[in-house]
């Protein structure tokens, strides 16, 4: 079995600071962006940036050094 | 036609042609154990992606959601937050526990816990936690079935008729073809939900506000706290969505069904792949956000916020389409359902009953004892159902706080080697008992934190402490899990 890299873990961890953590910096209502209260604002943007960290953490867990298989 | 008549012929149609795609699909296969059970391993991405999709998008995601962002408001943004990293955390942890039960060939969360602890004592408390934390959720469905023909047929079909067919159905779909039939169902169920939470999500704001920036606009300026935590509650704020987020992420993959669903992905990497564009299957779920939100304003004073989606739907839309909203719904409801029961039952027949009371047991009897309990599950969920009375949302919590303790003997199971399984026994025990007790006492949420993640925390502690405390299997004993 294959353990995941560190620097893979760290990009799955920036979803985590963004959309868990940090919630008393970004629960306000204004400013209204796109017509969005900006805590829904914020998260709705997460979602959409959360497939790029996990890109980036799929393309160092399948890189050439790191063999792929049951090893 | 009537309204009720119209809404109801549209949705009859609908859940009649889902179920009859789900009879058609596959059909003619004689399946054995394992093939009835995870789809004999040979699922593409695709019918990966929908299968998930299906289990993850349920009654919950359809009533609750609404329901919670009218009913409290702040809060409910948890559930937007804790579905991308459930993704995200998967990322880490189904790929190597695909590859861990493609090799030992796992087809349940026993299989992987007999296989790393050697304790069928342990398998089989596994077992349980995960039936008992799976009633609740089936509950839940049916609860959605009932309020979506009650409310669609405006009274004149009862909710507890309209459970008991939905219930009759979910049974019929298991003992025709097993899994490949849901996956099947799973597809139409998707595409109607695609459609009715745009229709809904833009289609409620612009009918009555003009848009969905203007309805945020009157909002912030008529309620502004309801759309921030703690919104409408006293106790939900900050500390709460923090332990909530973290509560159901880990539980998220616990599921029984949804930890067997792994098992059916063609490798490892297409686990990776799904964990990546999976998030954005949630954008849709925005879209309900935004009409519970503008619930708040339509109908300020509704008794149950379980009914707010579909009171408003009914105010907004021709009688055909709540008909098309309906039959979603209630597909909505039955897929979940129908993976549930199935992977409860073969459980408790395989997982459970074998290993501890009948060893000897063949495999056709074991298929056969499963399809027994499938009606057996069946008939007391829907028992449950007709005579339960929490929301939909306080159903779900209770089933995450149960089924989040098999976590730490999960991922300390995979990537920690000095797991007992002496640890992990106690650590759940304590992790149920405590979880179980607070919330019975009405202690949830407990110091600001969610009572479920409380127990998860002391689970994870005394599992850590135990582990430490009791030898560790001599190596050369112990064939290597990994």
């Amino acid at each position: 079995m294959k353990t995941p890299s560190i620097g893979a873990l760290a990009l799955g961890f920036i979803p985590f600071l963004a959309m868990c953590f940090t919630v008393p910096l970004w629960d306000r209502v204004q400013p209204l962006i796109l017509g969005l209260p900006f805590n829904l604002f914020w998260l709705i943007l997460w979602i959409v940036l959360t497939p790029c960290c996990l890109w980036g953490a799929y393309r160092i867990e399948t890189s050439a050094d790191r063999p792929t298989g049951n090893g | 036609m009537t309204p009720a008549a119209t809404a109801l012929t549209v949705m009859l149609a609908i859940v009649a042609v889902g179920t009859a795609v789900g009879f058609l699909a596959g059909s003619r296969q004689q399946m054995d154990l394992e093939e009835w059970a995870v789809g004999g391993r040979g699922f593409g991405a695709a019918l990966v992606f929908l299968l998930m999709a299906g289990e993850i998008y349920t009654t919950f995601a359809f009533l609750g959601v609404s329901g919670w962002a009218y009913s409290r408001g702040g809060p409910v943004l948890y559930v937007l937050a804790y579905l991308s990293l459930a993704y995200t955390a998967s990322f880490f942890i189904l790929p190597q526990l695909w590859e861990v039960g493609h090799k030992h060939r796992m087809q349940t969360q026993p299989d992987f816990f007999n296989s790393r602890y050697h304790n069928r004592y342990l398998a089989g408390f596994v077992c349980v936690v995960g039936i008992l934390a799976s009633i609740p959720y089936l509950q839940l469905q049916l609860d959605g079935v009932g309020i979506i023909v009650a409310t669609a047929s405006f009274g004149h079909i009862g909710r507890i008729p309209a459970m008991a067919v939905a219930t009759a159905l979910v049974i019929a779909f298991v003992f025709a073809n097993g899994v490949r039939a849901v996956a099947w169902v799973s597809v139409v169920k998707d595409f109607l939900m695609v459609i009715a939470a745009v229709a809904i999500g833009i289609g409620i704001p612009l009918v009555h506000f003009g848009g969905i920036g203007a309805m945020f606009a009157a909002l912030a300026h008529a309620r502004p706290h309801h759309l921030m935590m703690p919104g409408a509650t006293r106790n939900l704020g900050h500390s709460w969505y923090i332990s909530t987020v973290l509560l159901t992420v880990a539980g998220f993959y616990m599921w029984p069904h949804i930890f067997s669903a792994t098992f059916t992905a063609k490798s490892a990497d297409t686990l990776r792949r799904n964990a990546v564009v999976m998030p954005l299957y949630t954008l849709t779920l925005a879209l309900v956000f935004f009409a519970g939100f503008a619930t708040v304003l339509i109908l300020p004073h509704l008794q149950n916020g379980d009914l707010a989606l579909l009171t408003v739907v009914g105010r907004t839309f021709p009688a055909w389409f709540f008909g098309v909203i309906g039959g979603a719904g209630v597909l909505t409801a039955m897929v979940p359902a129908a993976i549930l029961i199935l992977t409860a039952a073969t459980l408790f027949a395989k997982n459970l009953y074998r290993p501890l009371f009948a060893p000897t047991m063949t495999d056709q009897g074991v298929a056969r004892l499963a399809r027994a309990m499938v009606v057996l599950l069946g008939a007391t969920s829907l028992g449950l159902a007709i005579h339960g009375s929490s929301t939909l949302v306080s159903l779900l919590l209770t089933g995450y706080a149960m089924v989040t303790q098999c976590f730490p003997g999960v991922v300390l199971g995979l990537y920690w080697k000095r797991a007992t399984a002496a640890g992990v026994f106690m650590g759940m025990i304590v992790g149920v008992f405590t979880a179980v007790s607070l919330m019975s006492a009405h202690l949830d949420p407990v110091g600001g934190l969610n009572a479920g993640f409380v127990a998860l925390c002391i689970n994870f502690a005394v599992t850590v402490a135990g582990s430490l405390a009791t030898p560790a299997r001599a190596s050369t004993s112990v064939p290597e899990l990994t």
